[in-house]
């Protein structure tokens, strides 16, 4: 402290028992009280019921036809592991859509991250376009606390929905297929939530850093639906990554480098990462994530085994790393891009 | 939670560490020992080639409402962002309530009310809603919130409509819940940016009144800023006229007519029946007024004479006039004293500090 800190407020008569008092005050967190605000205007939002609604019928309708195929085959599928993830990993039979595969795990990969994006790409200049921000950051708040509960009121109502979401189809699959899921499938499905949460934090944190960077609300939601199309939909950005792996991957002398090199490539996509990791979380049959094991000469030799939830969750725990690494990189630049930026519009 | 790199805000004003350099720099500029809620030495902001606030020292007492005026772009904002720890000073030390604003923004804020250009509220709630959630930000309990959220409102005069959405408030409701909102957390200090921009003239006349007794009810300092000038002209104690981010002139209306205006006060008298030719005439018994300096002919007849006359002595002078012309009968048809209007004064005030060519703009503003 210098000198001149010493100089005494002035305050007039009427003003002293304000300070007094106002001292007496403990001022929480401001990014709890803002995510509490937050979230409370996201639960109750047209927005977040309209996407419970795309989420559930994303997910329930190939789970119905899962529980078919599952009860067909009940008879002859005695001693199949996991029989109620199945519920999540497979489709009818003889239904090809091409490249979507029609399975609860590849719905929620495609619908979740507009979760991410719904819920992130007008949180701050939402707030610039109101006018409430200039309001917002004169209260005793730290400018950070601002991005900090939005973010965290978002990650909290993704949370919200993708659990009732996977809580309604645990029910309704217990109901349709008469069977329990034991605890450690119920570890799996808890563990694929928490990489699905993560997966969509990522795009979270994209939107956000949308809502920063772009100042028009309505911009930044189309910027980011759009980038949700290209990288998420199965059509078209998965299958431009699969020309240019094929194209990279051209020069590979087996076909386990092929193959290999084509699944490098295509983990330039985050949906890919995340899918490889839900994959393996989901079925306990899968024990490698590598193409080049799978095809390699060591691949055609291996004997199918099972993999206990520890040793699936040791086979994607890079993945998971990855996911929590980006997500915390665009959540960084949005959050540095925020802290610099003037007040006023 | 994932990804919150550092809680130490990194740059644009909330910096608590501040480099080096900038502490020295500080302590050479000394603050008054009496200073006021708000006070300013040499603060300067600078946006790569432009300055935007240079070298400002302003005093804002207890208890008076000072008026910030100038053109847009002169600077208030940022001065105002300033004060508030919003934006971070290029230079020079400032004291808001007795903390700097960038070592300490916290406190400052929670002393100081604000009302920001062009105010926002979240449309989806009421505005008593809105006023919670800022009660909250300020740690005041919830009991006690209510208490002082249905007196603010009460005292703005919103109580009546303090429970619908906000989407549905006209401009000058939202400007008068704005002041509510900057009410709530009982600051020292109430900070307004334009707050009489885009409101019809009875709202202006409303909310200056409702600014005059808030200062007078409960003895806070207030700092608000226009380009409006005649509007705010009424309301404000003393004024500074800010130009190209400096400080020009800072007194009281009267002040700065004697500092810039002309040199001596004018009355405007009007006579009935006085022909062109009879003008002349006019004008030689009017001159012969004591203290009368100068008169000045009507160009039309049916116009009104203008005496000069020294600031000092223009009441005895109205006096007198009243007197010669009834003694004389003369059929006087109006007289008054021509308040100068701050339009001028800002004018005459550029002039002289060599800005004249961005005063033009100024006074179209205004008008």
């Amino acid at each position: 402290m210098t000198a001149e800190t010493s100089v005494a407020p002035a305050p007039a008569a009427p003003q002293a028992a304000t300070a007094a008092r106002r001292d007496e005050y403990r001022l929480r967190p401001g990014w709890i009280t803002i995510a509490a605000k937050e979230l409370a205007d996201h639960v109750l939002s047209v927005r977040f019921y309209v996407l419970l609604i795309v989420l559930g019928v994303a997910a329930i309708i190939p789970m119905y036809f899962a529980g078919e195929t599952i009860r067909s085959a009940g008879e002859t599928a005695s001693g199949v592991p996991a029989v109620f993830l199945y519920l999540f990993t497979i489709g009818p039979e003889g239904v090809d859509f091409g490249p979507i595969s029609f399975t609860v795990q590849a719905f929620i990969a495609i619908a979740a991250p507009l979760l991410g994006v719904a819920f992130g790409f007008d949180s701050v200049n939402g707030e610039r376009h109101e006018g409430t921000l200039p309001r917002l950051l004169s209260q005793p708040i730290h400018r950070d606390d601002v991005i900090n509960g939005k973010f965290a009121a978002g990650l909290l109502a993704i949370t919200i929905a993708l659990g009732a979401v996977l809580a309604i189809i645990a029910g309704f699959g217990m109901l349709r297929l008469g069977i329990v899921p034991k605890a450690e499938e119920i570890l799996r499905l808890i563990a694929w939530l928490g990489v699905t949460v993560l997966y969509v934090a990522l795009w979270l944190a994209f939107g956000t850093l949308l809502s920063v960077v772009i100042r028009r609300a309505s911009t930044s939601a189309l910027v980011g639906f759009g980038v949700w199309l290209f990288a998420a939909m199965p059509f078209i950005g998965p299958l431009l990554i699969g020309l240019l792996g094929s194209v990279v991957a051209s020069g590979a002398s087996t076909q386990a480098e092929y193959l290999g090199t084509i699944q490098w490539v295509a983990r330039l996509l985050p949906g890919q990462v995340y899918a490889e990791a839900s994959a393996a979380l989901l079925r306990p049959t899968i024990t490698s994530v590598s193409a080049s094991d799978l095809y390699g000469p060591q691949g055609q030799q291996q004997i199918p085994g099972l993999f206990s939830i520890d040793q699936s969750f040791l086979l994607v725990l890079p993945h998971i790393v990855v996911l929590l690494a980006l997500t915390i990189g665009c959540f960084a630049l949005a959050y540095a891009r925020f802290m610099r930026q003037e007040v006023r519009a | 939670m994932t990804a919150s790199p550092s809680r130490a805000p990194v740059a644009g004003g909330e910096r608590r560490v501040p480099k080096k350099g900038r502490i020295r720099q500080r302590e050479r500029i000394q603050l008054p020992e009496d200073a006021g809620p708000i006070v300013t030495r040499r603060l300067s902001k600078v946006y790569g080639d432009l300055v935007a606030v240079d070298n400002l020292d302003l005093d804002v007492r207890a208890g008076e409402i000072f008026g910030l005026l100038g053109q847009n772009g002169a600077g208030k904002t940022t001065t105002i962002l300033m004060l508030l720890g919003l934006a971070e000073p290029s230079a020079g030390v400032a004291r808001v309530v007795g903390f700097d604003p960038t070592r300490d923004p916290l406190e400052v804020k929670r002393r100081v009310g604000y009302l920001p250009d062009n105010v926002g509220f979240y449309d989806g709630m009421t505005g008593r809603e809105n006023l919670r959630y800022t009660a909250r930000l300020n740690g005041i309990p919830a009991a006690e919130a209510e208490e002082r959220i249905a007196a603010v409102l009460d005292q703005v005069g919103m109580s009546g409509r303090a429970d619908t959405k906000t989407d549905t408030y006209s401009r000058g409701m939202l400007q008068r819940l704005g002041i509510a909102d900057a009410l709530v957390k009982e600051p020292a200090v109430l900070i307004l940016d334009e707050p009489t921009t885009a409101i019809d003239p009875i709202g202006v006349v409303e909310i200056l009144d409702l600014l005059r007794t808030l200062v007078e009810e409960r003895g806070l300092a207030v700092l608000l800023s226009s380009h409006l000038l005649a509007q705010v002209q009424s309301v404000c104690d003393r004024v500074g006229i800010f130009a190209a981010g400096k400080l020009i002139g800072v007194g009281t209306v009267p002040e700065l007519a004697t500092q810039f205006g002309e040199a001596a006060g004018r009355i405007e008298v009007g006579f009935e029946g006085v022909a062109a030719s009879g003008a002349e005439a006019t004008a030689k018994v009017l001159r012969s007024i004591d203290g009368v300096a100068e008169v000045r002919t009507p160009e039309r007849p049916g116009e009104p004479f203008t005496i000069l006359a020294a600031h000092d002595s223009t009441a005895a002078v109205r006096e007198a006039v009243l007197a010669t012309a009834a003694s004389r009968s003369m059929r006087l048809s109006s007289i008054r004293e021509v308040v100068p209007s701050l339009d001028d004064i800002y004018r005459r005030a550029l002039h002289a500090r060599g800005l004249a060519g961005r005063a033009d703009t100024a006074s179209g503003a205004a008008a």
